[in-house]
């Protein structure tokens, strides 16, 4: 560290041929000594502005952060009399118990975890794609009005809330029974043949090899549409006249994707890409509470509804709300990670920040 | 001149169309499939009969729906929890993020960073759920014993509308601003007169996110009201779906339409008022997605 010198500080006076105080830096070593006073006065003249703060801060402080003060939960012995606060650190038994307990809820933990991985990085291999290819579909065609047509259609879906949607997934792929068939989507396919019809009339939201598929395909199907305005946006910017050099050139359709169309969409497809890995570990729990069952959630519990079945029962114990706590707490910070990250890549990738 | 289109990009033109068009058919089935199952026959829904078209036409199901007060009372708890949410919410956000937007700003760093941390991190379900009930509590002692207003006034905040918000209000000239305050505007005014009409557009998406979003919220509403009179739609809808796929109270089912045709519906008549103002909203939700995308 470099020693401050006099000079520092102090200027020198031709004149009186010695140094004096800077008066600049008397300045600033005023404001410097009554820092606390000069931030009270400058709110004390702006002070509507300060108070427009208000409800937005106690808002995030009463139900955001307050909430991670529980969390000191995960390191404390239960007991449900006591505040918080007032109970007694008990370390990281909670945290040692998901991870190398060797009981049930170790390994419910463990599956949990794999399957909010995996949900997810399905989601990234065949969600990811498909918006991408809509909007190239939409580019080709050339009518407006045709498209919006098609535009409109795909979004759709987007449009409806979870509940809907899952109810309609659950009706069209319902079981079948003595006194009524299987859902429709369920009948289809059987009569196709991707599926074995008495598979089909077992419900295939009972059976765990087919939540997964159920759950990627309903999300495309919801999301795909809406996804593709970014991308289709990114392509529409380009200029025709890129295209027609190409052709000139004699390039075909594959060459024009190659080397016009890709190079002007990739910052944007960087950029969708690095936020989807940081979410890796986010996976939207609401669906998966409103499709699983207890048949499934060999491939359908995720770490949200594990915390949810653990803590939230009006039964269930004090020392397992602290378990669950600690059990979504470890994926949080593992996707808070994440989410930094990919934010720090993004940015010094395209000069592009998220936040 | 017009160019005579290669041979793979004719290729590509017609695999595009035909897939679009089965995607854009995908779409838009389930939607006409549950309005046909909605309307047909108990034997011919019940034994998957009905497969675009509805067969042997019946309204008896609509009806059954119509004449519930349970229902009606549901929708009007969401159009409830609707309106005061969305106003609620953009009173906080508008008034936060005109503030933040400001560069003489005290902290402002610190504030930016008390906002973006909850959307890296959040504490998760159970500690929530502990903090809703002892809101609860609180909120019972000072007299409001609706779970309405709980969910009104502690849910769905959300920090990503606050920032849209703030960069749409620093993108409004300084130079506007400045000649509010010479001819004597207020802080408030300078608000209401500059910054709201000068971000229309913006205001409208996120106020579109936050309605979007109360509309169709569904998991703390159940968790966090009690009564069932006060339950919103979405509630009542999957409470419904869980009734009437039970087997047990299927046996007894004895109608003239299928137990499947009242949950159709059912999804249809919460469809239809997203539809009728599905027109008038959806250049902004395509903006919101522009807007939301990159930013510094």
């Amino acid at each position: 560290m470099k020693k401050p010198m006099a000079g520092d500080f102090l200027v020198y006076d031709k004149h009186s041929n010695t140094y004096r105080v800077d008066p600049e830096q008397a300045v600033r070593d005023d404001v410097e000594k009554h820092y606390w006073l000069n931030v009270g006065r400058t709110v004390l003249k702006d002070w509507r502005l300060y108070v427009m703060l208000v409800p937005m801060i106690l808002v995030f402080l009463f139900w955001r952060y307050f909430p991670m003060y529980e969390l000191l939960r995960c390191f404390k012995v239960a007991d449900q009399v006591k505040p918080v606060s007032e109970q007694f650190f008990s370390g990281f038994s909670y945290f040692k118990r998901l991870l190398v307990g060797g009981d049930s809820m170790s390994t419910d933990f463990w599956r949990a975890l794999r399957n909010t991985f995996l949900l997810s990085f399905y989601g990234l291999c065949f969600g990811f794609p498909v918006p991408v290819i809509l909007a190239l579909f939409f580019n080709e065609i050339k009518s407006n009005g045709l498209r919006s047509v098609y535009q409109v259609l795909t979004y759709l879906p987007k449009f409806i809330s979870t509940v809907v949607m899952t109810s309609l997934v659950t009706m069209l792929v319902k079981q079948g029974s003595l006194t009524t068939g299987m859902g429709i989507l369920s009948q289809a396919l059987s009569s196709l043949g991707v599926i074995s019809e008495e598979v089909a009339y077992a419900g295939l939201l009972k059976n765990p090899d087919f939540f997964r598929a159920i759950y990627q395909i309903s999300g495309i199907w919801e999301t795909a549409g809406y996804d593709s305005i970014v991308f289709f946006a990114a392509i529409i910017a380009i200029s025709p006249t890129s295209y027609e050099a190409a052709q000139i050139d004699g390039a075909g359709k594959m060459a024009q994707m190659r080397y016009v169309v890709l190079p002007s969409i990739l910052s944007t497809l960087v950029i969708m890409l690095i936020t989807r890995i940081g979410s890796l570990l986010s996976v939207g729990y609401e669906k998966v509470l409103l499709l699983y069952d207890p048949s499934t959630y060999m491939t359908a519990d995720v770490v949200s509804t594990f915390a949810q079945r653990y803590g939230m029962g009006s039964a269930s114990a004090a020392s397992n709300q602290g378990i669950a706590s600690a059990a979504e707490m470890m994926s949080n910070v593992i996707s808070m990670l994440l989410v930094i990250g990919a934010n720090t890549i993004s940015r010094k990738a395209s000069d592009v920040s998220l936040y | 001149m017009k160019r005579k289109l290669e041979i793979s990009e004719l290729i590509f033109k017609i695999i595009s169309y035909t897939l679009l068009t089965m995607f854009a058919l995908c779409c838009l089935y389930p939607f006409v499939y549950a309005v046909s199952a909605a309307i047909s026959g108990q034997h011919a829904v019940d034994y998957g009969e009905v497969i675009l078209f509805p067969k042997d036409i019946q309204f008896e199901a609509f009806a059954r729906m119509f004449n519930d007060n349970m229902f009606w009372n549901a929708y009007a708890n969401t159009l409830f929890l609707t309106v005061y949410g969305t106003l609620w919410a953009m009173l906080v956000a508008i008034l936060g993020a005109y503030a933040l937007s400001k560069k003489r700003l005290l902290f402002r760093t610190f504030f930016n960073f008390f906002l973006v941390f909850t959307m890296w991190f959040s504490a998760g379900i159970v500690p929530q759920y502990l903090n809703y009930l002892d809101t609860k509590e609180v909120f019972n002692a000072i007299g409001i014993m609706d779970d309405k207003w709980l969910v009104v006034i502690a849910m769905g905040m959300a920090a990503m509308n606050i920032i849209l918000l703030r960069n749409a209000f620093e993108g409004v000239p300084s130079d506007i601003e400045e000649a509010a305050i010479v001819d004597g505007a207020t802080e408030f005014q300078v608000l209401t007169k500059v910054y709201i009409p000068m971000s229309k557009s913006t205001i409208a998406t996120v106020a579109l996110f936050f309605a979007i979003s109360r509309w169709n919220g569904y998991f703390w509403a159940r968790q966090m009201i009690s009564n069932a009179n006060e339950h919103p739609l979405q509630v009542f809808i999957r409470l419904k779906l869980e009734e009437f796929t039970d087997p047990e109270f299927m046996a007894g089912w004895n109608e003239i339409y299928s137990s499947d045709s009242v949950i159709y519906a059912l999804i249809v008549c919460s469809i239809v008022p997203i539809l009728v103002i599905y027109p008038f909203i959806q250049k902004y939700f395509a903006k919101g997605v522009n807007v939301g995308g990159v930013k510094e």
